[in-house]
């Protein structure tokens, strides 16, 4: 059966490869909630994650909100609509564009880097130290990132969706002729507490999502600079595509009826 | 032809029948060994023979397939969580390439057992890594540098340090000599006598550098084909009466052991 070996090869490798995910996610997680804990790591994790992740974001976020604005009048101005411009805008930000590019640039940015440095340390020895030195590295490692990312990208998401707001509202009022008062009004009249805290669960989980394949592919690269390569790529590819698989599905769990 | 340990007390570690297996590829098959208490054993083998995966089946980074591997009689193959930190704690490893960590300052990597490990304070744990750094030749000025600033000896040097920090009881010697010139190996080597013997530690060493194992080790092993093939004192080396041996120490190509090269 030649035709069916390599489907099989195959879907053993995924199932593989989905139980390590599975079992490195579970120990990351428990890790993180036992002691000993490492507070000096966990901020200077959310400094990374977080702070310095704030000029892309809010780059993206600034940039996004005015081609919105932008897009919906060129489309809008066919209907008479208009006036439906603060409301798509909020809306696309705060549902969707806001938690999903914030995720994607921190995936690209603080992702790569995780793994970047954790795959060092792996081909250099330097988790194995750790355990040699009586220190486990899912808690040194692995668990500051992950509590960094669930705790920093919703921060960071809420700054992205003010932003993303303010860049509509620039391009309405600056370029498109609206009314400040107006515009301000309809967008604060329109937004549901709904809409901000689907977009801050997703953050959550996506910066779960991103550290946590930061963490797997560089905790299990090898190979030396090579393996790190690959693990870096790796990390930023998967942690990409699992941000839009889950966004699809936590989308559904909020708003499909 | 493997000799049981000399002294009469129980080994410090005991191994029996280790095997481990990566694919198809037998790494370990039936390994046995004996460190004395302050012993400092030294198994030689080829590259890629296995030495390296022995260390890491007994400091418990590899699981080996069966086997068993006493520590002070306790049981170590299976443990896992607390309990094998717990055994860990007795260990220092001295890696091939040090392994210091490129993110904390020398003292840092010194003192990291201690306060993350052990729970020592910081301004406790900087002044034992300095007096640590100190045994190793190292002065408070390199304490503060950063390990990328490091030349391969000084490294090794502050490798040592970190693996003594936490006075363990048994230290493991990953190749120590392997990049460093003959005379930087030699202080290394001496170092880790007087380290070793100032602890009362055991120790068990790797390394295919036979200047360096004649002068760190009390009692040699010879790995070859997943096996121990020879044991004995180090000052009996020379009339092993052992071709492999004879080949290995000697370093010739000719002899019962075939290096898989391709010839051109």
């Amino acid at each position: 059966m030649p035709i069916l070996q390599p489907i099989g090869r195959t879907f053993i490798a995924f199932l593989g490869a989905a139980g390590r995910l599975t079992i490195f996610a579970f120990m990351a997680i428990m890790h993180s909630f036992r002691p000993p804990f490492y507070p000096r790591l966990v901020i200077r994790q959310m400094m990374a994650v977080g702070y310095y992740s704030l000029p892309v974001v809010g780059l993206t976020a600034i940039f996004t909100g005015m081609v919105l604005a932008l897009q919906s009048y060129t489309g809008f101005a066919r209907f008479s609509a208009e006036s439906a411009i603060p409301n798509v805008v909020i809306v696309s930000i705060t549902r969707e564009l806001g938690p999903v590019l914030a995720g994607l640039m921190v995936a690209g940015r603080v992702g790569a880097s995780m793994a970047a440095e954790i795959g060092t340390m792996r081909v250099t020895e330097q988790i194995d130290a750790l355990y040699t030195l009586s220190t486990n590295p899912f808690k040194y490692l692995v668990a500051p990132r992950l509590i960094a990312g669930v705790v920093t990208l919703p921060i960071l998401v809420l700054i992205a969706d003010i932003i993303g707001v303010f860049g509509g509202y620039l391009v309405s009022v600056y370029k498109l002729g609206f009314n400040p008062a107006t515009y301000i009004a309809n967008t604060v009249d329109f937004v549901q507490v709904q809409d901000v805290v689907s977009g801050l669960v997703k953050a959550a989980v996506f910066g779960f999502l991103v550290t946590l394949m930061g963490c797997y592919h560089g905790y299990h690269s090898r190979g030396g600079a090579q393996g790190v390569g690959t693990a870096t790529t790796n990390a930023v590819v998967s942690a990409s595509i699992l941000i839009l698989c889950f966004n699809y599905f936590i989308t559904e769990l909020f708003f499909a009826q | 032809m493997n000799e049981p340990t000399p002294l009469k007390q129980t080994p410090k570690i005991q191994i029996r029948g280790l095997r481990k297996v990566f694919g198809d590829k037998v790494i370990l098959d039936g390994v046995d060994l004996d460190v004395g208490s302050g012993e400092s054993v030294l198994v030689i083998g080829g590259s890629g023979s296995g030495k390296s995966v022995l260390l890491k089946c007994i400091l418990g980074l590899l699981h080996p397939d069966s086997g068993s591997i006493l520590v002070d009689g306790q049981e170590v193959v299976g443990l896992y969580g607390s309990a094998l930190e717990e055994v860990r704690s007795k260990f220092g490893m001295l890696f091939q390439n040090a392994a210091l960590f490129d993110s904390l300052p020398v003292w840092e990597n010194v003192a990291f057992g201690l306060i993350q490990g052990k729970g020592m304070k910081r301004a406790e744990a900087k002044a034992v890594a300095l007096e640590k750094l100190a045994s190793v030749g190292l002065n408070a000025d390199v304490a503060e540098l950063s390990p990328a600033e490091l030349s391969g000896g000084m490294r090794k040097r502050v490798g040592l340090a970190r693996a003594i920090a936490g006075n363990p009881e048994i230290i493991f010697f990953d190749e120590p000599t392997t990049g460093l010139d003959p005379i930087m190996g030699d202080v290394i080597d001496r170092l880790i006598v007087s380290c070793v013997k100032e602890l009362g530690a055991s120790a068990l060493s790797i390394t295919h550098d036979m200047a360096s194992a004649r002068r760190i080790s009390d009692r040699i092993a010879m790995l070859y084909k997943g096996k121990i093939i020879w044991s004995g004192p180090t000052a009996s080396i020379d009339s092993s009466d052992n071709p492999y041996v004879e080949q290995f120490i000697n370093g010739n190509s000719e002899g019962p052991i075939q290096m898989q090269v391709r010839s051109l």
